[in-house]
């Protein structure tokens, strides 16, 4: 260390960057210094991956500055960042999976003798990298012969071939075993010990207490407190990442005291319902007219099992009843058929079909589950749409638009409308008010109460446990891929729930 | 007048009238047309007729592309069912019987419909790029029409099948009727059905369709179906125009032009909204053009050279972004109080809106 030991690696100032319409960080600082593992927390949308992309010149900064070993500098593209000694290992390896490991390491720097590349040095100079990380792998062997662990490690000595002083590890773990997450912890300790400053994202709980010196929680673009991890409980880790907004929302009914019938055959029971790298087997009823919540954090696992309940993923295990009849759910249309409907938490990915209008994207569910031969006749077509944008308060009421110029709240309101048309017996709705302004919001959680009352079944993900606990009669709490319990939300307030999934189970089973 | 600028076949539609005024202003007899015998001729009925095979093709293509998708193998679907034809016709006793052709167009179109299954199977069933997929079937295609024919290019007489290309009734070209016939199938069976925008639903995004509970699968597969049996019925009407079964000029290339008709009429090659009279528009921009060829004595060595420059001109007017830049141009001047009569300076103050559609 020739600089000053005290000068941070990184230090990002009132950080603000805004897209159309969404202000997505709001006058962040972050602070990186150099031989420590800080992790990144925040619920999807609190500007983590946002705050990365500024510091690695993937977005440029509407306003503050970054300054990297106290020298200010203005990333205009990736390249500046990495010259500066940023490098990034993502979730999804990026390197060339069909070029070999010692290529892959040393990727642009590869040493020339007088005929060009000496590709003996190239391989000899990749092998101490990797030996210098522990790494015993055959150079010459292609990189997607091997596991994804071993494939992150090579990017990260791929990071120290590019010298790298800052290394930002997003999401590396999730999709490594135990075993896989030791050694790659390894890894990082050493290199923090080396003095290299380690930017951690993960959303497994467990694994930021494990690596972290130090935590810096985002939410909804702005920074909520930089902590050092010994000093911050998980619960108020939890309730910082999650917050507790005091909102008009609290004019809304609360449903969740409703007594539910439970005598009757479950409208839904699923049994030991899993997949392995994906859920831990696990059970959930539902009844009719009740409103059920899946509490935990991202990645927790409760969008895996409502995947694997609506057969958009297929389960490997478990057995499903509906209405006490054994069923099998290994496909969409199967679900469909037996009056179940998802709405899927990436509404742009999974739900809105973008260049159709607000009048197609609504009869869509109607429509294939009728299939082509049998079109939804004009008038039909017209009534039900006209009844949905007035039931759910479409806004522009315009049935003719196209729904990529809505703004989110009104998409999904459209994807509800789309699955409320098909008269579901059971709606599951993941995240459907995530990243939609207030009013939406409560126009949609108004709705669930309403249908819930007059029977329906509904299954309920939020991120915002106020809204769970507002709306479901049961809470199924879920962590790192497992249910870990329920709760019977009359008797919870949100302090019980944070603290339960935060803590429950920990150590034995619950 | 804004509302008939901007709708989406305006541009196409006026490629194509371009196309016939150049035409007519070279040599006024084109736009001509003379009634003998009862029956029309002139360079736009020719047109219209020799239009017949590239329609039919390019309507296939239209709908696969709204999946998605591409079939890089109607020319050898349209060489095998030829072929396939053809053989039928010259091996039996009567080739002249009404019957036989009967029996070879069934057949003929019966394979062409086996090899559309066989690429929906590859492509929906078993997952591989339509491309790659497509692929396969384009270079075997032509090797088992020659198979069929036995290497040799079968010729036939039979007056039935001859009139298929080349007969008329009252007074225009039956092979107009087989291709307006085919676009008020395809029209109906897209738009009066729901299929239409089901396709469009599965090409503008397969996962949320597959979500919402569409049979994605099924309409992928479909759509190479039909296109299989469209590019049948393409090489039945090319084998009859000259009475002969050529494995290895049968459709030649016609998957491209096929394409390049699809992208004139607006339909993009991304999937999703598509438009079949646009199809139906590009075909004729096409055929007009390789008319305008023959008609300005353009020499051969020289036509393709020239059917490629007149292409690029026919993209970049339909281009948004150089509308973007014209309309750049002309709002620059406006502010200056310049006539309209001065003509343009190359400003270099107006490359903005497309740097601005370059950050986002």
């Amino acid at each position: 260390m020739t600089v000053n030991e005290d000068t941070p690696a990184i230090a990002m100032r009132g950080i603000t960057i805004s897209f159309p319409g969404v202000l997505a960080l709001d006058h962040v600082d972050f602070t990186l210094r150099r031989g420590e593992v800080h992790s990144l927390m925040g619920e999807n949308g609190a500007g983590k991956s946002t705050l990365i992309k500024a510091l690695t010149g993937v977005y440029p900064i509407d306003s503050g500055t970054i300054a990297v070993d106290g020298e200010e500098r203005v990333f205009s593209a990736t390249a500046d960042a990495q010259t500066a000694g940023i490098s990034t290992v993502y979730q999804e390896v990026n390197l060339c999976a069909n070029l070999s490991v010692g290529e892959n390491v040393m990727l642009g720097h590869e040493p020339r003798g007088r005929a060009g590349i000496d590709w003996k040095a190239v391989h000899r100079l990749a092998a101490e990298h990797l030996a210098g990380l522990g790494l015993a792998v055959d150079t010459r062997s292609i990189l997607s012969s091997h596991s994804i662990a071993i494939q992150q490690l090579v990017a990260i000595s791929r990071a120290m071939v590019l010298d790298a002083k800052v290394l930002i590890l997003d999401e590396p773990t999730s999709s490594l075993d135990r075993g896989e997450v030791e050694r790659l912890f390894a890894v990082i300790r050493e290199l923090r010990d080396q003095g290299v400053a380690i930017l951690f994202v993960s959303h497994f709980l467990e694994q930021v207490y494990e690596i972290s010196d130090r935590i810096t929680v985002l939410r909804n673009g702005r920074l909520v407190g930089e902590h050092l991890a010994a000093d911050l409980p998980r619960d108020s880790l939890v309730s910082q990442m999650i917050g507790r907004e005091l909102d008009e929302l609290d004019a809304i009914s609360r449903t969740a005291d409703r007594v539910i019938d439970r005598t009757a055959a479950p409208v839904l029971r699923a049994t030991g319902v899993g997949r392995r790298g994906m859920l831990e087997p696990a059970d959930l009823d539902i009844y009719e007219g009740e409103v059920v919540g899946l509490a935990g954090l991202l990645g927790s696992g409760r969008t895996e099992l409502v995947r694997l309940l609506y057969g958009a993923d297929k389960a490997d295990s478990g057995t499903v009843e509906i209405g006490g009849r054994p069923a099998r759910l290994t496909s969409p249309r199967h679900a469909i058929d037996h009056r179940i409907a998802f709405s899927s938490e990436d509404r742009r990915a999974e739900g809105i079909i973008a260049d159709l209008t607000v009048a197609e994207n609504i009869v869509l569910g109607i429509q294939a589950k009728r299939g082509w031969m049998r079109p939804v006749r004009r008038a039909e077509r017209d009534q039900v749409v006209s009844e949905y944008i007035s039931a759910l308060g479409v806004r522009p009421a315009d049935p003719d638009m196209l729904v990529r110029n809505l703004s989110g709240g009104n998409q999904q309101k459209v994807l509800l409308a789309r699955w409320l048309a098909t008269a579901p017996q059971l709606i599951i709705l993941d995240e459907p008010t995530r990243g939609i302004d207030v009013g939406a919001k409560a126009d949609i959680q108004r709705k669930v109460a309403e249908l819930s009352a007059q029977g329906l079944s509904v299954v309920f993900i939020s991120s915002e446990l106020e809204e769970v606990l507002r709306l479901a009669q049961r809470v199924v709490v879920m962590r790192d891929r497992r249910r870990i319990g329920e709760l019977d939300s009359s008797t919870v307030d949100l302090d019980l729930l944070i603290d339960y999934i935060a803590n429950e189970g920990e150590g034995s089973a619950a | 007048m804004k509302k008939l600028v901007t709708h989406r076949l305006f541009w196409p539609v006026m490629a194509l009238l371009a196309l016939i005024v150049v035409n007519t202003i070279a040599r006024p007899q084109f736009i001509s047309v003379t009634l003998r015998d009862g029956e029309l001729y002139g360079a736009l009925i020719d047109i219209l007729r020799n239009s017949a095979p590239l329609m039919l093709v390019a309507l296939g293509m239209t709908i696969v592309i709204a999946t998605r998708g591409i079939d890089l193998s109607v020319g050898a679907i349209m060489a095998v069912s030829g072929a396939v034809a053809l053989t039928i016709i010259d091996t039996s006793g009567d080739p002249g019987s009404g019957a036989t052709v009967a029996v070879a167009l069934l057949v003929g179109i019966l394979v062409a419909l086996v090899l559309g299954v066989w690429n929906g199977f590859l492509i929906a069933v078993l997952g591989i790029q339509p491309i790659i997929a497509t692929l396969v079937l384009m270079l075997a295609g032509r090797g088992v029409a020659l198979l069929i024919t036995d290497g040799f290019i079968t010729t036939v007489t039979s007056a039935p099948y001859k009139f298929i290309a080349t007969g008329y009734v009252i007074g225009l070209p039956f092979a107009l009727f087989i291709s307006v016939a085919a676009i008020i199938v395809i029209a109906l069976l897209e738009r009066r059905t729901a299929l239409g925008v089901l396709t469009e639903s599965v090409g503008i995004n397969p996962e949320a369709s597959r979500l919402a509970g569409v049979r994605a699968r099924g309409i992928v597969f479909g759509a190479y179906a039909a296109s299989g049996v469209l590019a049948g019925m393409a090489g039945i009407l090319y084998s009859s125009n000259i009475m002969a079964a050529d494995a290895n000029a049968a459709g030649l290339y016609i998957e491209l032009y096929a394409i390049l008709a699809v992208v004139l009429g607006g339909t993009s090659l991304m999937g999703g909204k598509f438009t079949i009279a646009g199809t139906v528009v590009g075909v004729l921009t096409i055929q007009t053009l390789e008319s305008t060829i023959l008609f300005l004595g353009v020499p051969s060595a020289q036509a393709p050279v020239f059917f490629a420059a007149v292409v690029i001109v026919v993209v970049l007017v339909q281009s948004p972004r150089l509308h973007r830049f014209a309309r750049g141009l002309f709002a620059s001047r406006r502010p200056d109080g310049g006539g309209p009569s001065t003509p343009a300076p190359t400003p270099p103050t107006t490359t903005e809106p497309t740097k601005a559609e370059a950050v986002r």
